[in-house]
C-alpha cells in the first residue's frame, strides 16, 4: 500500500512535470523557431494578393468549376473543399454509390474536354483524395484540360502548356514522390496573364 | 509496379533504415543504462538529476517487476485522468480560438483511453473537435509518455532475458524520463522544424478565412427565421436552396510539434481528420519520407539494442531479418494491388494504367501511399496518408493482416520487439518440442510458466479482436456506424476492433464510431490490447531474470541464423493466419472476387 501511494505521487508529479516541459516549452520552442526561420511556411503558405487579402493556400484545394479554370480533383472534405473538414469519401471498392460518383464524373469531364465516349479519363480527375483539399492534378489530368482553359481565355495552347510546366512541382530531389501541377497556383497564374 | 522511379524509392527506403539502425541502436543502449553516457550529456543530464529530486524517484533503486509494472500502471492511470478530464473541460480552458465545445463523456474516454495506450484510435475529427489547449497538451503529453513507457516495457523484458539470477528489471521511471530526455525530445524539436520547412504549420493562431478565387454556389436546407428547416411540398424532405460559398476556412494551430512525436513515437494521432493525407501534416514527399523513416526508426534500432543487450548480435539481426521479410512482402502485396486498380472503375471509363487513386494523393501516388500504408500497420502507428477504407480488396487486406500479426513487424516503439519476443519464445518452445527436449532461449530454460504467459498474451487479444467484431455485426449499434454494405462493412468492423486491440489507431475511416457503444467497446478493446500484454510480459520479463544461465551444448536450439529467422516468420503468420483467416475470408477475401465479378452493394 505505501508503494503504491509512493508511486501515485511520482505519477502525478512526473505528469505534471511532462505537461510544462513537453506540452509547454517543447511546442513554444518549436513555434518560435518556425516563426524565425520559416514564418510563411508556418502560418499555412497562404496565398495573398497585393492588398493583403488571404486568397487561400498555395497546400489546399479550393473550389474551381468554370471553363476558363484548371478544376482540381473532386472533394469530399466537409460539403466540398472545406479546409476546416478535411476527409476522403472512405467510399469501398464494391459501393455503388462511388461507382455512381465516378460515372457522372467520368460524363462531366469528358463533356466539359470534348472527350469522345469511350476515352480513359485520368483517374485523379474523377476521385477524390485523401485529404479532400489534394493541391495537385496528374500532368495527365493537366494536359487534358488545356485545350479548355486556352479556348475559354483565348489564349494560345503553347502559353497555356508553358505555365503548366511552370507550375508543376516535381519529384523531391528528383527521388520522392509523383509529380503534380499545383491548381491554384497554375489559375491564379492565368487571371494575370494580359493583365 | 513497372515504375523504376517507385523501385529506386524503396531502395533508397531501406537503404536509409538499414543506415540508422546501428548507431540508434548504440544510442539506446546509453539511454537505456541509467549511467550511460550520451553526447547530450553536459546540457540533459541536469534537467534529469533535477527531475528526479523533484518527483521523489530514486534512480539508484531498481524495481522488481511487480514493482516497474505498478509504476507503469499508476502513471498511465494518472495520465488517463489527466487527459480525461481536459477534454470534458476544453470550453473552460485556454488557447481555444474556435470555442470549441467540451467532449461527451464516451468521446472523451475513448480519446483519452486511445492516447495513454499509444493507439490514437480518434472517433472525431480534429480540427472541428480539439482546441489547442487539448492537442498540445492533453493529446501530445500522452504520445511522448506512452512511447517512452513502451521502450520502457521492452528494456525491462529485454534485461530479464540478460540478466541470470537476479531481482530486478530496472526503474520503470528511469527509463521513462531517460528515453523521453535524451531520445524523444530532442529528435523531435529538430525533426519538427524540418516538418515547418516543408510546409507544416506552427502557430496559435484562430483559423484563416480566405475569400476564394472563384465563388460557387451549393445546395443547403432552407431554414425559416427561427431556424427550423422548412419542409418540401411532401412534407418529409427538408427544401433545399442555393447559398453562394466565396471564402474557405483554412486550418491552423501548432502542428508540427505534434505531428514530429506523432511519428516517431509510433502514436499515429493525427492533428487533423485526414491525418498525413493532409497537406498541412505532410506537405511534401521529402516529409513524407522521412515521416514513414521515422516510424520504423525507434522499432528497427531496439533490434540493434536486444543483440548487443543479450551479446548474440546475429540474433539481434536475426529478428530484424524476419520483421524485414515481412515488411518487403507486405509493400509488394499492397503496391500490386493498389497498381492494378479497381475493374469496375475502370469499366466505368477511368484510366486502368492510373491504379487505384480514390483516397489517395497525387503528391504520394501509388506507391507510397501502399509504401505508407504498410509501414504505418507494420508498426503500430496508425498515421494515415491515403484513406485505407477505399483501398482494394487485397490493398486494403494488407494492412489488416499487418495489424493482427499482433504489432510484430518492427511493430509500435518497444511494443514491437517485446511482441516480436513473444513468438520468439514461442517459435523456441515449438523448435523444442519437434526435437523432443526442454526448450531453451539464450541459455534459459522456457518453462510451462513462461508458455503459459505466452499464451495468455496471444489467446487474450485475438478473442478481443474476434469477439467485439462479432458482437459489433449482431448488433443494431454496430451496423448503424457503417459507411459501407456488403463485406466492406464486415471488414470495416473486423479493421476497427483489430486496430483497438493492435493499438494501431487507423480505421477504415467511413466507420462512424463516435457514439457510445462504439467509443466505450473500443476503448476497453485498446486499455486490453496494451495493459493484458504488458503485464503478462513484465511477468515473463521477472521470471527470466530470476533464472539460472545454463551453458549452450550441442543439442542447443541456435536463434541466429535464417533457420531461427524462417522459423520465426512461420510462427508469426501461422498464428496470424489460422486466428483470422476464417473472419479475413468473409471480408476482404470475398470482396475481392466480387469485386472482380462486377457487383456493388
Amino acid at each position: 500500500m505505501r508503494t503504491l501511494l509512493a508511486e501515485l505521487k511520482i505519477s502525478v508529479l512526473v505528469t505534471l512535470l511532462f505537461a510544462v516541459l513537453l506540452c509547454g516549452a517543447y511546442p513554444l520552442a518549436v513555434w518560435a523557431g518556425a516563426q524565425a526561420l520559416f514564418p510563411a511556411k508556418a502560418n499555412g503558405s497562404l496565398v495573398l494578393d497585393k492588398d493583403g487579402t488571404v486568397r487561400g493556400s498555395a497546400l489546399l484545394a479550393q473550389s474551381f468549376s468554370s471553363a476558363p479554370y484548371f478544376h482540381p480533383r473532386p472533394s469530399g472534405a466537409g460539403t466540398s473543399y472545406d479546409a476546416a473538414n478535411s476527409s476522403g469519401t472512405n467510399l469501398g471498392p464494391t459501393s455503388r454509390k462511388l461507382a455512381d460518383v465516378i460515372t457522372a464524373a467520368v460524363a462531366a469531364y469528358r463533356s466539359e474536354n470534348d472527350l469522345g465516349a469511350g476515352t480513359a479519363v485520368p483517374a485523379d480527375a474523377v476521385t477524390c483524395s485523401g485529404s479532400g483539399l489534394d493541391p495537385h492534378i496528374s500532368l495527365a489530368n493537366a494536359s487534358v484540360q488545356a485545350g479548355r482553359v486556352a479556348k475559354a481565355r483565348a489564349l494560345p495552347p503553347d502559353r497555356v502548356r508553358a505555365l503548366i510546366k511552370q507550375y508543376t512541382e516535381g519529384r523531391d530531389l528528383n527521388v520522392f514522390g509523383d509529380p503534380g501541377v499545383n491548381v491554384l497556383l497554375l489559375n491564379r497564374a492565368l487571371d494575370q496573364e494580359g493583365k | 509496379m513497372n515504375s523504376p522511379n517507385a523501385w529506386l524509392q524503396f531502395a533508397v527506403y531501406v537503404g536509409a533504415l538499414l543506415l540508422i539502425t546501428k548507431p540508434l541502436g548504440l544510442y539506446l543502449v546509453q539511454v537505456l543504462e541509467p549511467r550511460g553516457r550520451t553526447l547530450l550529456d553536459p546540457v540533459v543530464r541536469p534537467f534529469e538529476r533535477l527531475t528526479y529530486r523533484i518527483c521523489w524517484v530514486d534512480p539508484e533503486k531498481e524495481q522488481s517487476w511487480i514493482g516497474y509494472t505498478l509504476a507503469l500502471l499508476t502513471f498511465s492511470l494518472v495520465g488517463l485522468l489527466f487527459t480525461y478530464l481536459i477534454l470534458r473541460l476544453q470550453a473552460h480552458l485556454p488557447l481555444n480560438p474556435q470555442n470549441l465545445p467540451g467532449l461527451p463523456p464516451h468521446l472523451a474516454f475513448n480519446t483519452a483511453a486511445s492516447f495513454a495506450t499509444n493507439t490514437n484510435w480518434q472517433s472525431y475529427g480534429g480540427e472541428s473537435t480539439m482546441s489547442y489547449f487539448s492537442q498540445m497538451v492533453g493529446l501530445t503529453i500522452h504520445n511522448f509518455t506512452s512511447a517512452a513507457a513502451g521502450i520502457a516495457v521492452a528494456a525491462a523484458l529485454v534485461r530479464g532475458i540478460a540478466r541470470a539470477s537476479a531481482r530486478t528489471v530496472g526503474n520503470f521511471w528511469v527509463d521513462t524520463v531517460r528515453v523521453t530526455y535524451y531520445l524523444l525530445a530532442p529528435i523531435c524539436v529538430v525533426f519538427a522544424l524540418f516538418l515547418v520547412s516543408q510546409g507544416v504549420i506552427q502557430n496559435l493562431r484562430p483559423y484563416t478565412v480566405a475569400k476564394t478565387v472563384e465563388p460557387y454556389y451549393t445546395q443547403v436546407p432552407k431554414t425559416d427565421d427561427k431556424g427550423q428547416p422548412v419542409m418540401a411540398a411532401d412534407g418529409r424532405t427538408p427544401m433545399m436552396v442555393d447559398q453562394k460559398v466565396d471564402s474557405q476556412t483554412i486550418v491552423q494551430g501548432p502542428v508540427a510539434s505534434q505531428i514530429a512525436i506523432k511519428m516517431l513515437g509510433t502514436n499515429g494521432g493525427g492533428y487533423v481528420n485526414a491525418n498525413a493525407a493532409h497537406p498541412f501534416e505532410n506537405p511534401t514527399p521529402l516529409s513524407n519520407f522521412l515521416q514513414i523513416l521515422s516510424i520504423f526508426a525507434i522499432p528497427s534500432a531496439l533490434t540493434y539494442y536486444l543483440g548487443r543487450s543479450v551479446k548474440n548480435q546475429r540474433h539481434g539481426w536475426t529478428v530484424w531479418g524476419a520483421m524485414f521479410a515481412m515488411f518487403v512482402a507486405g509493400v509488394l502485396a499492397c503496391w500490386r494491388a493498389e497498381a492494378a486498380g479497381n475493374p469496375i472503375h475502370h469499366k466505368l471509363g477511368v484510366a486502368a494504367a492510373d491504379g487505384n487513386m480514390e483516397g489517395k494523393e497525387v503528391r504520394f501516388g501509388i506507391f507510397n501511399s501502399a509504401l505508407f500504408a504498410t509501414i504505418t500497420t507494420d508498426a503500430s502507428c496508425g498515421a494515415v496518408n491515403s484513406m485505407h477504407d477505399s483501398f482494394t480488396p487485397l490493398g486494403g487486406l494488407v494492412p489488416l493482416f499487418n495489424i493482427e500479426t499482433g504489432e510484430v513487424i518492427f511493430g509500435g516503439v518497444g511494443a514491437g520487439l517485446y511482441g516480436i519476443l513473444i513468438f520468439v519464445v514461442l517459435a523456441v518452445f515449438i523448435a523444442g518440442l519437434m526435437v523432443g527436449r526442454t526448450p531453451e532461449y539464450l541459455g534459459k530454460k522456457i518453462e510451462a510458466y513462461d508458455v503459459k504467459l505466452v499464451m495468455l498474451v496471444l489467446m487474450v487479444l485475438a478473442a478481443t479482436i474476434l469477439g467485439g467484431t462479432a458482437w459489433a455485426t449482431a448488433s443494431v449499434w454496430g451496423k448503424a456506424g457503417l459507411a459501407n454494405d456488403g463485406p466492406h462493412g464486415f471488414s470495416e468492423i473486423l479493421y476497427a476492433y483489430s486496430s483497438a486491440v493492435g493499438n494501431n489507431g487507423s480505421a477504415f475511416a467511413g466507420l462512424n464510431a463516435n457514439e457510445p457503444h462504439w467509443d466505450t467497446t473500443l476503448g476497453l478493446a485498446m486499455l486490453i490490447g496494451r495493459f493484458l500484454m504488458i503485464v503478462p510480459i513484465l511477468a515473463l520479463a521477472g521470471n527470466l531474470a530470476g533464472k539460472k544461465l545454463i551453458p549452450a551444448s550441442a543439442g542447443t536450439f541456435k536463434t541466429e541464423g535464417v533457420t531461427f529467422g524462417v522459423l520465426l516468420v512461420g510462427t508469426v503468420l501461422l498464428v496470424g493466419a489460422l486466428t483470422f483467416l476464417p473472419a479475413l475470408a468473409v471480408g476482404p477475401i470475398v470482396e475481392h472476387y466480387l469485386m472482380h465479378a462486377g457487383t456493388l452493394f
